[in-house]
């Protein structure tokens, strides 16, 4: 194809975006189109799949059959919220073997809220709460994103993802309202999730790289600062009707702006967590690649099944 | 108090109890996202299983405990779940073979009980035969996968069903409980489950390839509340909230 003939249809492409037309897997699209959707959704999906890890800590300790029930249910949402991100990118070409390799190398990243431990029960409620509110502020804009079959899977994502924030918040509500220990245990959650679930929603937008082509494509339709600020204007009158404490001193309601003002962020534990290095990176890799390379041979047992079958069913053909 | 009836709920409710215990500590840690979640899915029908049993049992009990009490707060010899549902997740052909050597028990049994005189058991059995079919579906065709698969998916698909056979004899004990609840017409005669199971037991084995174990030698105990040692661990992790913050709501 000639240059002229790609810049031809690269317009044709951007001004499809603009009209809000949804781009499907076959059509046409930019090489670096496929390639930052397949970053972003695959990254989406890792963080599915490492965010049952810290969660799946607690099915064996639930404090009731009602908890239990509810919380496997949870993670077993998302699992498959990682399985349909992962067969959205597939029609992007690339394959799950592929997306795992990546996520087990160390290539590929998922969201740095999961390499926190996990210490009480209240973690449970905070991360429903927090961690599952800050991803709907960051995904409910994606439910209008360009590329269709993303757009898709965060229909459903997030309408499970609202239900999961309700459960934690639910949660959290009756440890806050239970005995001195349990509201207790609910303060001390609150404490230790509360910075990490604004750091969630990304560095700063002048250390933010990948905004403006992102704006543009509709993977992103409002900056980090401005979702984080979204987050905690949803978040504080929650932590106060049920009367738990922001840990922020600074943390103050801002009647010009009609907003809070917060504290600073520590951007230096965040990047000391996303270059590897937090609570649980090593522990939820090995958990990974452990599961992973421990299934292989039951993998390859499906196949050889699969093929034998296959060709069982070849010969009483013939 | 309906002694026979609370303790023949009892004898049912734990074995999915500990089986859910078992099949849920799994999650996030299966060979692929589509097994991992098949796993969890048995867990959580299980649960919903002891749910319905125990808030009967509770009913029954009248004493002013609630389904959390009776699951969470017994003592190790108080639970009488068989000896199978405890035994650990030594690798994926263990979870699948305890898995699919009690489903072909739970199949049969559910479908008997749904004969029930009592309307509650009955009810629960025709919600719960439903849920273990598929188990029974997904387990049997894992057996197949693993056991017609590769040469070293055969041999730990057959060691497992070495080992956990010794456990299967004692789905076919009756406590005293269960022999009363069979009189009334509203338990089941477990005895009479154990020929139809032995023999789609081996014509499954025989399809994957398997060798139907020729071991005699069995180990029972769990109806009776004397447990292999893996059980009072897996109570620890069960328990551990309801111990550590007694009478709080959750």
């Amino acid at each position: 194809m000639s240059e002229e003939q790609i810049k031809n249809l690269e317009k044709q492409f951007e001004e499809r975006i603009l009209r809000d037309e949804k781009i499907e897997p076959k059509d046409w699209m930019p090489e670096k189109y496929r390639q930052t959707h397949i970053r972003q959704m695959s990254q989406h999906a890792h963080s599915e799949v490492v965010g049952m890890l810290p969660e799946g800590n607690w099915i064996t300790r639930a404090p009731s059959l009602r908890r239990k029930v509810a919380l496997l249910a949870k993670i077993q949402d998302e699992a498959g919220h990682g399985l349909y991100l992962y067969s959205a990118c597939e029609t992007l070409g690339v394959s799950r073997n592929e997306l795992y390799d990546q996520l087990h190398s160390g290539k590929a990243k998922y969201s740095s809220i999961f390499n926190y431990p996990t210490v009480t029960w209240a973690d449970m409620g905070a991360i429903g709460w927090l961690v599952d509110g800050a991803a709907i502020i960051n995904q409910v804009p994606l439910c209008n994103t360009s590329y269709g079959p993303y757009a898709r899977a965060m229909i459903r994502v997030c309408k499970e993802e609202s239900f999961h924030q309700r459960q934690g918040y639910e949660i959290m509500m009756k440890l806050a309202n239970g005995t001195p220990e349990q509201k207790e245990l609910a303060q001390d959650a609150l404490n230790r999730w509360w910075w990490p679930s604004l750091m969630m929603l990304g560095p700063t937008d002048a250390e933010s790289v990948h905004t403006e082509q992102s704006m543009k494509w509709k993977l992103k339709r409002k900056s980090n600062d401005d979702l984080r600020q979204q987050f905690i204007d949803q978040t504080v009158p929650q932590a106060e009707l049920i009367g738990l404490t922001i840990p922020d001193p600074d943390l103050k309601w801002n009647e010009e702006n009609k907003s809070y003002d917060f504290g600073d962020i520590n951007w230096d534990e965040f990047w000391q967590v996303v270059k590897g290095h937090g609570p649980c990176n090593k522990e939820r890799m090995k958990a990974r690649v452990g599961a992973w390379e421990e299934g292989e041979w039951v993998r390859d047992a499906a196949m050889a099944y699969a093929e034998k079958k296959q060709e069982r069913k070849q010969k009483q053909a013939v | 108090m309906k002694e026979n009836l609370y303790n023949y709920i009892l004898g049912i409710a734990d074995n999915s109890l500990i089986l859910g215990q078992r099949m849920g500590e799994l999650c996030g840690h299966g060979p692929s996202l589509e097994t991992d979640i098949a796993c969890t899915n048995i867990s959580l029908d299980l649960f919903g299983q002891v749910r319905s049993y125990f808030q009967y049992a509770a009913k029954i009990a009248g004493d002013g405990r609630n389904e959390d009490d009776i699951a969470m707060l017994r003592k190790e010899r108080e639970y009488k779940n068989v000896l199978l549902v405890e035994q650990p997740n030594t690798n994926f052909a263990y979870s699948i073979g305890r898995q699919f050597l009690f489903d072909v028990y739970h199949l049969a049994f559910l479908a008997e009980q749904q004969k029930s005189a009592d309307l509650t058991l009955s009810a629960i059995a025709n919600k719960c035969i439903k849920e273990v079919s598929y188990h029974e579906r997904f387990s049997s065709d894992w057996v197949r996968r693993l056991g017609d698969g590769t040469e070293e998916s055969n041999k730990k698909m057959q060691e497992a069903i070495n080992d956990l056979w010794a456990y299967t004899d004692e789905l076919f004990h009756q406590t005293e409980a269960d022999k009363a609840m069979v009189v009334e017409g509203l338990g089941v005669d477990v005895t009479k489950l154990k020929d139809e199971f032995y023999k789609s037991v081996s014509d499954l084995l025989e399809e994957a390839n398997l060798q139907t174990p020729e071991s005699k030698w069995f180990q029972k105990g769990g109806k009776e509340g004397i447990h292999t040692e893996h059980l009072g661990f897996l109570l620890s992790d069960l328990q551990y909230m309801q111990r550590t913050y007694p009478n709080m709501e959750w």
